[in-house]
């Protein structure tokens, strides 16, 4: 019989540090803590000694002081004695809206083409494939270039709208595109509220309403759907709800829009510029252009993927258990589709927030404008302004991601 | 009676087969079903030829009214308009035949052009074991044109014959190699980064050669402490070469310089610009950034707190933030980092941060790769007793780059493209910096879609062929039978 026994105890020696892969991975991340800290320490070491040397040194107070620039497209109050801060805010807010705009275009565009690029049309199959290639392989500063150039260098003056001049304007004399902005129809409240002053800047109470209401409307609308679905489990009878779901839908902001007296106010020519419109500045509409029709093809490949990605035993199944094209698209083949696309399509928002850093190409002031560009010139800060833009886009950046990494949560296979 | 009824009329032959209908072959065929096959189709249709219709007729004459031959952009006009006729539009591309060099070196000297051509040439050569290691075909058609290229233009770029011919034994006696023993290339493979470094920037040989013995010598202390374990031998290697760098390689250099100078005329960085730039900074960001990118994706993968939250911190921040945020820090904040009086090349700044950058994204790329590996090969490797290098080597690695290729591919072009943004920091990129400084000029004031066709064009081919070439190796490295 074979005499079972502990094999004997030895005592700790320094090599089973590196030889045991008890201990192993603890020495690893000691080493490695510990270059991490010195590479740290040097780093700030030099900065340092390197502010001492020029004799700066590291603060945030030049937010405070007075700006002294100006800015032409804003969306909250300021002028050239307001704060760096305040430039700030605006430069912000400048890379929210391109950014959102962008987003919502480039969305639109994308669904278009990817799902036209699957048709089984060949003429337009192969011009959607010319758009996605020609688009996703030239670099994003170059559509930037071209399309403020053809605003800048092939839209006529201000001057060729009067009567009888050389341009006419598009979209039921609503818009004029010249050579230094578009001039677009203005939306105004007869009956408007006011605003709101929330401390920091000023909310439109008119804005704030009509969301109140579609939202509310749309809330009211998964009810009846909720509602429609819960008879049907009883009785096994759908009731018919479009047209309750779409008045649901449509009338609360349209309501909402006609009680606060809205109308547009059109553009025209005084002297020799518009107005009565709003003059949108061709830096931004070239990079809005440039920025959702570069993301629009990726978001078309995107779609395309996704509704590749769903096999067609999916569609023969639901046909098989009777379900007609629509509800097989709604209930079978969008969920499955979606989970595939809404991914890729949120870091594709996320490239186009980050691109439209590249307003730097058309002077578009966005946050790289102010902050990074004229308050960095003015203040000499090279250290704080890029540091804080670049905490503004990474803080930017995990809040969308955190918002995707929370819906890919919810709608992930529930796998038991 | 009734059952035994005659047939008036038995056909005896089959009958020859009839033509299909018209309707059912040929171009009406295939027009019936991919362009007319019912009303929605139709419509579709129409308003693609309509669109088309437009782009045609918007660009053809300006395309046909092309004028290749002129000095200014005025001349340009004055031809269009005598050829024409008053009011006729048309391209200029004698601007770009004009300011080719330009387009192409950036203010490169002159007589110096075949430095980069060389090294773009022997690039491919140098990729050729890499890149197209099975088909020989392929790799045969590839450097062929590369070689017939580089022998036509050395003669026209000002190099003498004997030069020439020089090139052309050792272009010759490569191509042998390239046909009967690929792998023998990886020499080239092996020496081209300081190659291509010493070619482009020129200056004395040592510089490169000394840089590149650190890896020789961290090679050697791995082969050398192999058998005391992974830790050491890689800590050794990579302790030997830093120290080599850091400290020995400066004296050394001065003593070979003083007692055994060899140098070509040095090119400053500033001097670089056009596609040459572009090239150099996306050849050396791809290069460098895909084996970052997989030790970082490696690390984000790994059991270790410590390592793993650090690799998350940090790709998590270069991708969180604009490309041009970390390259205003390369050209406004490094000086800060970095110890009093360092100042180091304006190129290699930049190349360093799209290296940081591009390998972010491959991690994440790379790690989708490895998470979408069956558990069952991580099993099966530990199972075999590999320890982990070994089945990261030999078992998951292989798989999960396979996978992760068309990602790490269109990261590459995306970077790729992304040198463009050069410019802000200075640089003369092809796009920007070459164009505004060539409208710059009195002749060319006003030439504005040239300029940006051609450079996008060029662009266009490069990311092009990079994606089919992708598609190429993931064809090449399919293994499954379905």
């Amino acid at each position: 019989m074979a005499i079972v026994s502990d094999p004997p105890k030895q005592s700790f020696r320094l090599s089973q540090l590196l030889y045991d892969t008890r201990y192993r991975s603890m020495t690893i991340q000691v080493v490695v803590l510990m270059l991490f800290m010195a590479m740290a320490a040097w780093l700030i070491d030099n900065t340092i000694t390197n502010l001492a040397a020029r004799g700066k040194d590291f603060n945030f107070s030049f937010l405070g002081i007075r700006a002294g620039y100006d800015i032409g497209q804003r969306l909250v109050a300021y002028d050239s004695d307001s704060t760096h801060a305040r430039a700030l805010l605006v430069g912000l807010l400048n890379t929210l809206l391109v950014a959102f705009l962008g987003c919502i275009v480039a969305t639109v565009i994308g669904v278009f083409v990817g799902v036209l690029r699957l048709s089984k049309n060949w003429l337009v199959a192969r011009l959607m494939t010319l758009y996605v290639e020609i688009f996703r392989n030239v670099p994003v500063l170059l559509w930037i270039l071209i399309i403020y150039a053809v605003f800048t260098e092939a839209a006529p003056l201000p001057n060729a709208f009067r009567e009888g001049g050389t341009a006419s304007m598009i979209l039921f004399d609503s818009v004029a595109i010249t050579n230094r902005y578009t001039a677009v129809p203005d939306p105004l409240f007869s009956r408007s509220l006011g605003n709101i002053d929330i401390g920091i800047f000023l909310i439109s109470s008119d804005l704030l309403a009509i969301i109140a209401a579609v939202v509310a409307g749309w809330y009211a609308s998964r009810l009846v759907l909720r509602r429609a679905t819960a008879v049907q489990f009883a009785t096994g009878l759908r009731p018919v709800t479009w047209w309750k779901t779409l008045a649901l839908l449509t009338l609360p902001g349209v309501l909402t829009l006609w009680a606060l007296g809205f109308h547009l106010g059109y553009p025209s020519l005084r002297g020799f510029n518009f107005a009565g419109g709003i003059n949108v500045s061709n830096s931004f509409m070239a990079l809005w252009l440039a920025l959702s029709l570069y993301t629009g093809a990726f978001i078309a490949e995107i779609v395309r993927a996704g509704v590749l990605a769903i096999s067609h035993g999916q569609t023969e199944a639901a046909h098989a258990l009777g379900l007609r094209p629509g509800r097989t698209m709604s209930l079978v083949i969008l969920p499955q589709a979606l989970r595939v696309i809404i991914p890729p399509l949120i870091s594709q928002f996320l490239n186009l927030t980050k691109n439209s850093s590249l307003a730097i190409a058309t002077g578009y002031l966005d946050l790289r404008g102010t902050l990074g560009g004229i308050t960095l010139n003015q203040t000499g800060r090279e250290l704080e302004t890029v540091l804080l833009m670049m905490l503004i886009y990474l803080v930017l950046s995990l809040l969308i991601s955190g918002a995707m990494n929370i819906y890919n949560a919810s709608v992930k296979l529930k796998e038991r | 009676m009734s059952e035994h009824r005659t047939a008036a009329y038995v056909r005896t032959e089959i009958l020859p087969e009839m033509a299909p209908p018209v309707s059912e072959i040929g171009v009406i065929r295939w027009l019936r079903e991919n362009l007319f096959s019912g009303p929605l189709n139709t419509l579709l249709t129409l308003a693609g030829a309509f669109v088309l219709y437009l782009l045609i007729s918007e660009s053809f004459p300006w395309f046909r009214n092309s004028v290749w031959f002129a000095s200014s952009v005025g001349e340009c006009r004055d031809i269009i308009t005598a050829r024409w006729g008053e009011g006729a539009t048309g391209a200029c591309w004698a601007i770009i035949r004009d300011r080719w060099n330009m387009f192409m070196f950036g203010f490169y000297p002159r007589e110096l052009y075949w430095r980069p051509t060389l090294a773009l040439g022997l690039l491919l050569f140098a990729a050729a074991p890499v890149l197209f290691s099975e088909s020989r075909r392929i790799r045969m058609a590839v450097l062929g044109v590369m070689a017939v290229f580089l022998v036509l233009a050395f003669p026209a770029l000002g190099v003498g014959t004997p030069a020439t011919g020089l090139l052309l034994l050792a272009l010759g006696a490569m191509l042998v190699l390239a046909w009967s023993r690929p792998w023998a290339l990886l020499w080239l493979t092996g020496i081209y980064p300081g190659l291509a470094v010493w070619m482009l920037w020129g200056g004395s040989v040592w510089g490169p050669v000394l840089a590149m013995a650190g890896f020789v010598l961290g090679w050697a202390a791995f082969t050398a402490t192999r058998s005391r374990g992974a830790i050491i031998s890689v800590g050794a290697a990579v302790a030997l070469a830093l120290a080599w760098w850091f400290f020995a390689m400066g004296p050394v250099m001065q003593m070979l310089e003083t007692y055994l100078p060899f140098a070509i005329e040095a090119v400053r960085s500033d001097k670089f610009g056009g596609f040459v730039l572009a090239l150099t900074i996306g050849v050396a960001g791809i290069v460098l950034s895909l084996p970052m990118g997989v030790v970082l994706a490696l690390a984000r993968q790994s059991d270790m707190l410590l390592v793993k939250s650090l690799a998350v911190g940090f790709i998590e921040f270069i991708r969180g933030v604009p490309l041009i945020s970390l390259l205003f820090v390369a050209s406004l904040l490094l000086n800060y980092f970095l110890p009093p009086g360092t100042n180091f090349d304006i190129i290699l700044r930049v190349i360093i941060m799209v290296t940081l950058f591009a390998a972010a994204y491959i991690a994440e790329v790379v790690r989708g790769g490895l998470a979408a590996l069956p558990r069952g090969q991580y099993e099966a490797a530990d199972s075999l007793g590999l320890d982990y290098w070994k089945a990261q080597r030999l078992i998951i690695l292989p798989q999960a780059l396979k996978i992760s290729i068309p990602g790490i591919v269109s990261t590459f072009i995306g970077m790729f493209k992304d040198t463009t943004l050069v410019v802000f920091v200075g640089l003369l990129d092809p796009l920007k910096g070459i164009t505004d400084s060539v409208r710059a000029s009195f002749e060319w004031k006003g030439a504005y879609w040239e300029p940006y066709i051609f450079v996008g064009c060029i662009f266009f081919i490069f990311n092009f062929a990079m994606s089919r070439y992708s598609m190429y190796l993931e064809r090449r490295l399919k293994r499954d039978h379905h």
